[in-house]
């Protein structure tokens, strides 16, 4: 069994939510995500997504903005992320790893390329933000040889007859957008979630998690009590930015990912 | 004309590369657009502006000192530039907002790197009640000061967009990030042919009465139809407006002209078919300046209007496909072109429009004197004044220019 339906099938045996934790890949530089990444995982990140740099990142708030311009200043490519997945792997088997991209930085390494590379290193997903179904037939030939999942966004502007195609074809989990809007920590989630999580929980074949916005565990605990999962992404990357040296960064990561965690036991 | 195909492509290029929240709004935004443009009110509507506010149909005006100039050639100058506004820019704001109206969305919210697209979208939302942001990178706002008071004097909120280059890219990631937000009751008015479909098709109809009318005059003034059209090429909505009708016919060339900057080969430059490569980058697919990584580079052009790092995916398709060809015009024969226009014609060019002007005089000389060109003078150039007034004082300069002040002839610089 592949790692992703392998964690939700212990997360249902335990009745526990997964804690899905994005990382800015290269933020400052690689060296500290490669200390970054086991230690969410070492702290209860039960997913990971891997934020690939782009220069143009149109669906990202501030936070992540920022993230992406100091990986890349720092030389980061998707070549080097893929070399520390290489290494990471050793250490962390069994956490499903995420690739989270833009599709150009994707197209310029060559579709085919990457997701043999993924398949060899085992990197167990993709996500690219802005491939929608419409587009995605450029990579899920390649994405099916190589035995990856292809992570589906379902948006709160997603018409009710256009999700039901979206989730059929679902593969590995499906990623629910909480908020019309960039990613970012918000202080308010909207006050018609609950009941569009449980229309997507219900009408999904495969585990739903949802992310954009959430921040503190409170709000954690309370999305991912209308499905299987919650994702945290710039509370993290902020979490990290702030911190004053690389070692307060990490401790202040396995902290708030370990107050995460707690809440969705 | 080539049609895109049920997802908008042309070809390998366009499409909807978007995140899922903005899908069902382009799905509904090309619902409303068909069923608009089938509807012979709202082309009566859209008709009745474009003659009456806009003050169409804009003149062919057969350049004669510019064609005795050239050795012969006819030139004849397609004047977009006096347009109300001052440039082809609200041909589209006016049939988008007609749109938006339309469709119940009381927003507008557009992007600009020049600011013409900016002025023309805060224009047509003055004229319909409409509220109205425009995004613009620092960087423009500090080189397009006048259109900054244009957009603020017709009552929209200019934007200040710092991220990445502070210009025409950044404003419209801005602009995306702002829509993804509040697309239930905004209407993104995107200024060129480029983004997710159906903007490229939808922009280019709107534009087509450009091409439309050129044919009409020309055909009353020659009995012919012109051998050679030209047009700057930025994201390419000008020259696709007034290539439209003559794709594909035997006998006329199209000539796009992109923005060389500095020379493609000095990598300063916003020529994305003459020097990009394929890539995905707002919403399609098309040429892109790029790295090797993917990660899109800053583009270059004395005329903040092209300095945009890619191109509509029509034309990229037209490129591969050799129904128009791509030209790219330096900073320094866009410069040149203006003074001559300025001096030979009395009529000052938008830098932009002087890309297009400056591939027609350098050709000219080369053919017979029967040759009939048509160059798209798609805007006026005021806006330009300090661009261009920094290339020609002794003042210390941040980009020192005056090798070309020589060649022009006639030229006498202020001093």
């Amino acid at each position: 069994m592949n790692r992703i339906d392998a964690l939700f099938r212990r997360k249902r045996e335990s009745g526990g939510k997964a804690l899905v934790m994005f990382v800015s890949a290269g933020d400052p530089d690689l060296a500290f995500t490669e200390q970054l990444v086991p230690a969410l995982a070492g702290a209860g990140a039960d997913i990971i997504e891997i934020g690939v740099p782009f220069s143009e990142p149109m669906a990202d708030g501030p936070t992540i903005q920022a993230a992406s311009e100091r990986a890349l200043k720092s030389g980061t490519t998707l070549a080097g992320i893929m070399a520390m997945l290489h290494r990471l792997r050793l250490r962390i088997p069994q956490t499903p790893l995420v690739l989270f991209s833009y599709y150009n930085v994707i197209l310029q390494y060559g579709v085919e390329r990457l997701a043999a590379d993924c398949a060899a290193i085992g990197v167990d997903a993709w996500l690219v933000v802005d491939l929608p179904p419409e587009e995605e037939g450029e990579i899920l030939p390649a994405l099916a040889d190589a035995g990856i999942a292809r992570i589906t966004l379902v948006a709160p502007t997603t018409p009710p007859g256009r999700m039901g195609r979206l989730l059929e074809r679902a593969q590995g989990f499906v990623y629910y957008i909480t908020v019309t809007g960039v990613t970012g920590a918000r202080v308010e989630l909207p006050a018609d979630l609950a009941s569009q999580l449980d229309a997507v929980k219900a009408a999904s074949p495969v585990p739903v998690v949802a992310g954009f916005g959430v921040a503190t565990p409170e709000q954690a605990r309370a999305v991912a009590s209308h499905v299987d999962g919650v994702v945290v992404g710039s509370k993290l990357v902020g979490a990290v930015a702030d911190a004053p040296t690389p070692a307060a960064a990490l401790a202040a990561a396995a902290e708030l990912t370990r107050r995460l965690a707690a809440g969705l036991r | 004309m080539s049609e895109p195909s049920r997802k908008g492509h042309f070809g390998p290029y366009g499409g909807q590369y978007v995140a899922e929240t903005l899908m069902p709004a382009l799905q509904e935004l090309e619902a409303a657009f068909e069923q608009a443009w089938a509807d012979p009110a709202f082309r009566a509507e859209f008709g009745r502006y474009l003659h009456d506010y806009v003050g169409r149909p804009s003149p062919l005006y057969f350049a004669e000192r510019l064609t005795a100039e050239c050795g012969g050639t006819r030139i004849y100058l397609k004047r977009e530039d006096l347009n109300h506004t001052g440039a082809h820019k609200v041909n589209n704001t006016l049939g988008q907002a007609l749109l938006a109206r339309r469709m119940g969305k009381p927003r507008l919210i557009a992007e600009t790197g020049a600011g013409m697209h900016g002025v023309a979208t805060a224009t047509v939302a003055a004229l319909f009640g409409m509220s109205c942001d425009v995004f613009m990178g620092t960087e423009d706002i500090e080189r397009q000061q006048a259109n900054v008071l244009r957009m603020k004097m017709l009552g929209a909120r200019v934007v200040p967009v710092r991220s990445g280059s502070a210009t025409l890219k950044d404003a419209m990631n801005e602009a995306l990030r702002d829509w993804v937000t509040t697309v239930r009751n905004t209407f993104y008015v995107i200024g060129t042919v480029a983004g997710p479909h159906p903007y490229p098709t939808m922009v280019r109809i709107f534009q087509s009465v450009i091409g439309e009318e050129t044919r009409e005059q020309i055909l009353e003034k020659e009995g012919r139809l012109p051998d050679e059209v030209f047009a700057c090429v930025g994201g390419g909505s000008n020259a696709m407006g007034i290539f439209a009708p003559f794709v594909g016919q035997p006998g006329v060339k199209l000539v796009g002209c992109e923005a060389a900057g500095y020379g493609i080969s000095s990598g300063k430059h916003a020529a994305s078919i003459c020097g990009g490569k394929v890539g995905v980058l707002h919403g399609n697919k098309t040429y892109l300046l790029q790295n090797d990584d993917g990660q899109i580079t800053i583009s270059h052009s004395i005329s903040a209007g092209l300095d945009y790092p890619g191109v509509g995916p029509e034309h990229a398709y037209f490129h591969d496909q050799g129904l128009a060809e791509y030209c790219a015009i330096t900073d320094e024969q866009a410069l040149d072109a203006f003074h001559r226009l300025c001096r030979l014609e009395g009529i000052i060019p938008a830098l932009e429009s002087a890309h297009a002007v400056a591939a027609a005089l350098e050709r000219a000389p080369k053919r017979p004197k029967d040759h009939i060109m048509v160059v798209n003078l798609s805007g006026r150039g005021d806006k330009d004044m300090a661009t261009v007034l920094r290339t020609m004082t002794d003042e210390p300069l941040a980009e020192p220019r005056r090798e070309w002040l020589g060649q022009s002839p006639g030229l006498h610089p202020p001093r």
